[in-house]
């Protein structure tokens, strides 16, 4: 993984006394919390319902053990020894002390960790596929030019005051794991149809939020040298056309579709002209020196699928069930990424205790080459386990209850902090998401079920993506009480849909019976093989409707 | 000023230290983190009163976002907000009930917890 | 109002006048929409600037810029970034003139403004007062270097790391 150079430390270590100062004024009243608030939102800092909140940038969800153990130490001595991974690759700490900041801030910086532009109307921490440089269906590792955009980004002169915040990710895998269409600017790393040269294909203007949008094309080959070029055109329209009267209408998705991508497309294009890309991109030697960080870990030459791995998963059900689900193939043969799941029945999604992020920084020191990766869905992954090794991995895994086995299962909810931490949130999430995973805890009938994902966001904000859910559920007001929203038939991947609303909000304990209600219509019509998400597409959204407002009491409007 | 909103009452201030970001009430004579010692106001003109001792403490950077919160005087003592949001600030995460107001203050869910 | 450019806080020689009250003023500044008027009338010598909008387009602006000595592009917010664009594109439009930054910027923005190419900052004298020309000339000397090539300050980090690469010989 990138590690720091001279330049790079001495940047964060700046950026810490900068922050440092930026509270001193602040508290001597220099600067206004007008001021302040989008300073200490540009450092991660957000003020909540209890306390501050500080959100930590893990750059496209790459994380060392030792890292990880130093969260693990913050979450002791600042917070209350937990902390919450979130659908943008992140960790919050929701007990944080504006006056300890400074101090945490400083030992992020000593682990080359650091908050920047975590939140604030900046560009924010590039995403990427958890599973790159390890998927087989990859084209190219994504983390070597997702590292190059965190850097041309951090500290924008031009850009850190834009109407709104605004985010990138990149995938550099044939099934887009990374959501790049629900993303301001989505990056696809492509193979040019006659060349063969790799490039980027650039998608705009996709967001959730409270007018969902998928992206659309804006550049469909973008050769490699004229990324930042190009990055910086496409910005410099965004942040002097976008919209600033309306913080609902400042997102690049309104900007593009007011404007339409071809005229959105044509102001880029001449910008891009404009410029010369080869003083803005990073030279050829420096893209090479950041890539050569992300070169393959010293695999061992092992067989596929060895005899002792076959022989613990027959002998052991509950591994076996755990290794198929929680297991995503490994490029290298005799080896295997796994998905740790933040979602234990009855767990808060995202949540780990300090003790956990020790274990875990211990396995993956043990088993992976001391490597982590947050997903988007607010769970971990060790990417490069021996599958002989894998058993005695979770052995230590389910000691420390770490071995749920329901990784892209009905129980496998992603949910926002909503009300419980929020102070945008308009409902609970949490509570919701524990309901529904103590309703479909049986194994076996998440397994019957097979994959589906159930997204719950507590404010049209959509921090838990409710929109791209193939069960979506929104937490908002009505009349005093928390009502809850449900949608169906969105999608975060390849075949990136929008979902549709079902009926009338409910209460938040009708809402296990209404998605009991759901998955019958799907068990009962699906065919062999079929998808719950695809049984929503072939069937259409009627059927599914009709069940869920069948038994819904209609109150007086 | 004549046109100005009435506050529904009784109403209590509600804010964040600004060194802490504790959930704070203003109780009088300064800020108590106990929402038991938070000073209620029961008519418009002590309202008033309150929401200016709320502008003048965000005046002298004591804390941030203060604003009145319309409540229920519970059986045990406690002003209980009436919109959930703001009864979750005064207790802590419904999730979590070994964290927040509720745990570091023995008593004060079971106090709050019948409005009166 | 108050001045500042790099070195701190310092009295402004344009006067904001209307064209048909410039006679005699050494360095004005005129409403855009006056700007022919003053031209027509300047004395040799004579500098005038205007005053623009954040939103007027850089091309509008471009056929002003070779004539006028000094742009004022108005931050109707220190929230409001687009005169950091508009900044930029007219320096690479050519414009060699003073840009100044007018409005309610903060310190902690000043660095970035001048990496864009503006040379100075007026600001409501509320906010000078309220944050002296220390923090301001702090803002410049936080950070040595930065990730972004081709803005307008000292060394960037990745021309650094090249010079390392060719100087160090490794």
């Amino acid at each position: 993984m990138y590690r720091y150079d001279e330049f790079d430390a001495a940047f964060v270590r700046d950026r810490v006394a900068q922050f440092s100062a930026q509270v001193q004024r602040r508290l001597a009243g220099a600067l206004t919390e007008d001021e302040f608030k989008p300073l200490r939102l540009q450092n991660g800092v957000y003020l909540q319902l209890h306390a501050y909140m500080l959100r930590i940038a893990i750059p496209y969800g790459t994380l060392s053990a030792r890292q990880l153990r130093q969260l693990a130490l913050i979450g002791e001595r600042f917070d209350r020894s937990y902390g919450h991974f979130t659908t943008r690759q992140n960790l919050q700490f929701n007990w944080i002390q504006l006056k300890d900041v400074p101090e945490i801030l400083s030992l992020l910086a000593d682990v080359e960790m650091h908050a920047i532009q975590t939140s604030g109307n900046c560009i924010r921490n590039v995403t990427a596929d958890q599973f790159a440089g390890v998927a087989a269906d990859e084209i190219e590792d994504p983390r070597p030019v997702a590292e190059l955009i965190r850097q041309w980004s951090t500290a924008h002169p031009e850009f850190s005051f834009l109407p709104r915040k605004f985010k990138i990710a990149v995938t550099g895998a044939a099934e887009d794991r990374a959501a790049v269409a629900v993303h301001d600017i989505g990056l696809r790393i492509v193979r040019h149809p006659e060349t063969g040269e790799t490039g980027y294909a650039v998608l705009v203007g996709g967001g959730l939020g409270r007018t969902p949008m998928v992206g659309k094309w804006v550049r469909e080959f973008l050769p490699k040298p004229h990324l930042l070029a190009y990055l910086e055109a496409l910005m410099r329209v965004y942040n002097a056309e976008g919209r600033r009267d309306n913080k609902y209408k400042a997102r690049v998705k309104i900007l593009v579709h007011e404007i339409g991508i071809e005229a959105f497309r044509a102001r880029v294009e001449a910008e891009f002209a404009r410029l010369d890309p080869s003083r803005i991109q990073a030279d050829a030697e420096e893209v090479a020196r950041i890539a050569r960080y992300f070169a393959a870990p010293a695999y061992a030459d092992l067989p596929d699928n060895p005899p002792a791995f076959r022989r613990a998963r027959a002998a052991n059900p509950e591994f076996d069930r755990w290794a198929a689900q929680n297991g995503f193939p490994h490029k290298v043969p005799g080896y295997q990424a796994v998905t740790l799941s933040l979602k234990g029945i009855g767990e808060a999604p995202g949540d780990i205790s300090s003790a956990g992020m020790r274990l875990v920084a211990d396995l993956a020191d043990r088993y992976s080459f001391g490597e982590i990766r947050v997903t988007h869905a607010q769970n971990l992954v060790l990417p490069d386990v021996r599958q002989d090794e894998l058993f005695d991995l979770w052995q230590a895994l389910a000691a420390g209850g770490l071995a749920t086995a329901n990784a892209g299962l009905i129980t496998d909810i992603i949910a926002c902090p909503g009300l419980d931490y929020c102070a945008l949130a308009t409902a609970r999430s949490i509570p919701i998401a524990q309901a529904l995973a103590r309703r479909f805890a049986s194994p076996e009938r998440q397994q019957e079920i097979g994959p589906l994902a159930i997204k719950i966001s507590g404010c049209i904000n959509a921090c838990g993506h409710h929109h791209v859910g193939h069960i979506g559920i929104l937490g908002l007001e009505k009349r005093g009480e928390e009502s809850y929203q449900i949608t169906l038939g969105g999608d975060a991947g390849n075949a990136s849909a929008i979902g549709e609303i079902l009926g009338p909000g409910l209460g938040a304990e009708d809402v296990p019976d209404a998605i009991e209600r759901l998955v019958a219509v799907y068990l009962a019509h699906r065919q062999p093989g079929e998808l719950f998400v695809e049984s929503v597409r072939r069937l259409g959204i009627e059927p599914f409707k009709t069940a869920f407002n069948a038994e819904i009491h209609h109150d007086a409007a | 000023m004549s046109t100005a909103k009435l506050q529904p009452l009784p109403a209590i201030l509600i804010a964040n230290d600004l060194l802490t970001g504790d959930t704070v009430f203003f109780a009088g004579n300064g800020w108590t983190r106990h929402p038991g010692e938070a000073l209620m106001a029961e008519d418009q003109a002590a309202s008033l009163r309150l929401g200016e001792a709320g502008q003048e403490a965000m005046r002298l950077n004591q804390v941030v976002d203060a604003y009145l919160v319309d409540v229920d005087l519970s059986a045990g003592g406690i002003p209980v907000p009436r919109h959930f949001r703001e009864r979750f600030r005064l207790l802590g995460p419904t999730i979590r009930p070994d964290l927040g107001k509720q745990a570091e203050f023995p008593g004060l869910a079971a106090q709050a917890g019948r409005t009166r | 109002m108050t001045l500042l450019d790099r070195h701190g806080f310092r009295p402004d020689p344009f006067r904001r006048l209307p064209a048909s009250e410039i006679a005699g003023h050494p360095a004005v500044i005129v409403p855009l929409a006056d700007v022919q008027a003053g031209l027509l009338v300047r004395a040799s010598g004579q500098r005038i600037g205007i005053d623009i909008a954040n939103t007027l387009p850089a091309e509008d602006a471009v056929p002003l810029a070779n004539q006028v000595d000094l742009i004022a592009i108005a931050f109707p917010g220190f929230a409001d970034g687009r005169g950091f664009t508009l900044a930029r594109r007219l320096r690479r439009n050519g414009f060699r003139g003073i840009l100044r930054a007018v409005g309610p910027l903060i310190p902690d923005q000043f660095a970035y403004a001048m990496a864009c190419g503006f040379d100075e900052v007026e600001l409501p004298d509320a906010v000078a007062t309220r944050q002296g020309e220390a923090a301001w000339l702090a803002d410049l000397a936080i950070y040595s270097t930065s990730y972004q090539r081709d803005y307008a300050r000292g060394q960037n980090i990745l021309d650094a790391r090249r010079e390392a690469r060719q100087g160090g010989g490794a």
